[in-house]
């Protein structure tokens, strides 16, 4: 398969009270197109600086992100993040959040695309709540539903269930599955929750703490639908864990 | 706290602001009465005042007069402020360089300037200003990965995200052109409540219909606030406080 996201020798120091402090420090990895990466580190080692740094927001001090072989410079609708806070403008009902993203297009196909979406994550009837009207887990599904809906190639996802609680994160990552298995993306997916990256990913990085480079990598060799307290499943869960150092 | 305010209903807020100000009603009256006071009116007197200026139509005259003065100035402040504060929230230069200004001129004294459109202009540049300051990032970074177009940029993200704050500027403004409405009057105008007041001592100690005129110059700015509260309802702006 095609290489979509290439990172090579890739570096990045913030300025704070205390002088440079360097948070990335030399990290190369490939990641195949429609395939699904999860990167897991310990909290603080600079997960978010990464991911910002892939989706275009933040340019790397040495080093280059490149998507389909352009180096990224800024971001833009081929890659779409979806961050922990969650960005669902609370000013727009559901559907007008859905049609932010296809500015320009006529707004009888705007809508339609919008509301076929909204059908998808299971936000149907929902289409003209505003954010404030509907519960976390809903919250959720609007915003992937607004990522989605502009068909992007890649989607960052950076702890996107990490505020829901255990039931509703398990059943977001099945419908994120069910999703995947008919919309094609690549994802590249932030978490801390060891068993949701064995859950989606392909392969799964671990990263080591501040400055932070790749420590080891997994491959995920299990067809999905995975049954997750299998044995095989905790012998890997349990070899990613020794390497965070739990 | 808040259980037990809740089970009181509609009486238990309503009633104990009336009650203070049947307190204050009483004092004024027993003051006035033990003091055999000849300035000071009554609080019968000047219910009587207020129906005698109802009669002979000179209070709508003069309460046409002040708002009419209000709505324009308070109405071209609007048009002029809210485009000026989004434009300084927005383009940095423009902060840069109009907010020093705005900041001297903001706390002079606006019956000074004599106009109720500067009065009301400075609140409200300066709330709307801040409103683009405050947009929280997330939602600015949202909009930039999907790489819209600016023009939906400003309808879609900026304009209502500011929206809220604008509300608020507008009922700071209309606040401070009620009370220059009414200064103007006193000092240069001959007409209005402001003018009703300064007349009424001058051309007779009428101090009855001066009382008469404090008290519906304040029922008439509490109307304007709460004109000015049910913007906060709007649809568009309810997200803002809806927690």
């Amino acid at each position: 398969m095609p290489t979509k996201i290439s990172v090579q020798g890739l570096r990045k120091a913030f300025n704070t009270d205390q002088g440079l402090l360097q948070v990335v420090d030399g990290l190369d990895f490939e990641v195949a197109d429609g395939e699904f990466v999860a990167i897991v580190g310990p909290s603080g080692c600079g997960k978010t600086t990464l991911m910002n740094m892939l989706a275009g927001f933040d340019l790397p001090d040495e080093g280059s992100v490149m998507i389909d072989g352009v180096r990224a410079v800024r971001p833009g609708a081929k890659g779409i993040l979806i961050s922990q806070h969650g960005s669902v403008f609370p000013w727009l009902t559901v559907r007008q959040n859905l049609m932010f993203g296809l500015d320009g297009r006529p707004v009888r196909e705007q809508q339609a695309l919008a509301d076929h979406y909204a059908a998808i994550v299971g936000l149907k009837g929902f289409e003209q709540s505003y954010p404030h009207e509907l519960s976390g887990g809903m919250l959720k599904r609007a915003e992937l539903a607004r990522a989605l809906v502009v068909k992007p190639e890649i989607l960052y996802m950076d702890e996107p269930f990490s505020a829901l609680d255990a039931l509703m994160s398990l059943r977001m990552r099945n419908e994120l599955l069910r999703i995947l298995a008919e919309e094609r993306h690549t994802v590249v997916l932030i978490t801390h929750d060891v068993e949701e990256a064995i859950h989606l990913a392909d392969r799964i990085f671990v990263l080591s703490g501040r400055p932070t480079r790749i420590q080891a990598t997994f491959e995920v060799p299990f067809r999905h639908p995975r049954k997750l307290p299998g044995a095989a499943v905790q012998e890997l869960r349990e070899a990613i864990l020794r390497e965070l150092g739990a | 706290m808040a259980v037990r305010n809740r089970g009181q209903g509609a009486w238990g807020r309503v009633l104990p602001p009336l009650a203070v100000i049947a307190l204050l009603v009483s004092a004024w009256w027993l003051l006035v009465l033990g003091t055999h006071s000849a300035i000071f009116p009554t609080p019968w007197q000047v219910v009587t005042a207020t129906i005698e200026l109802v009669r002979d139509g000179t209070l709508w005259g003069h309460i046409g007069a002040s708002l009419l003065r209000v709505g324009s100035g308070f109405g071209l402040a609007v048009l002029f402020a809210v485009p000026l504060g989004l434009w300084m929230g927005w383009v940095q230069g423009a902060y840069a360089t109009l907010n020093p200004v705005f900041q001297i001129l903001r706390p002079i004294s606006p019956i000074a300037w004599f106009l109720i459109f500067i009065s009301s202009v400075f609140p409200m540049v300066l709330q709307t200003t801040a409103g683009v300051h405050t947009i929280e990032r997330r939602y600015l970074r949202a909009a930039e990965n999907f790489g819209v177009s600016r023009s939906t940029l400003f309808r879609r993200v900026v304009i209502p995200a500011v929206l809220p704050q604008v509300i608020v500027g507008m009922r700071i403004g209309l606040g401070v052109a009620w009370l220059v409405v009414v200064a103007a009057e006193m000092i240069a105008l001959r007409s209005g409540l402001g003018y009703l007041i300064i007349d009424s001592r001058n051309a007779g100690n009428r101090y009855d219909l001066v009382i008469a005129g404090m008290i519906i110059i304040g029922l008439i700015g509490l109307s304007l606030d709460g004109a000015m509260r049910l913007l906060e309802g709007l649809r568009i702006v309810r997200w803002r406080y809806a927690h």
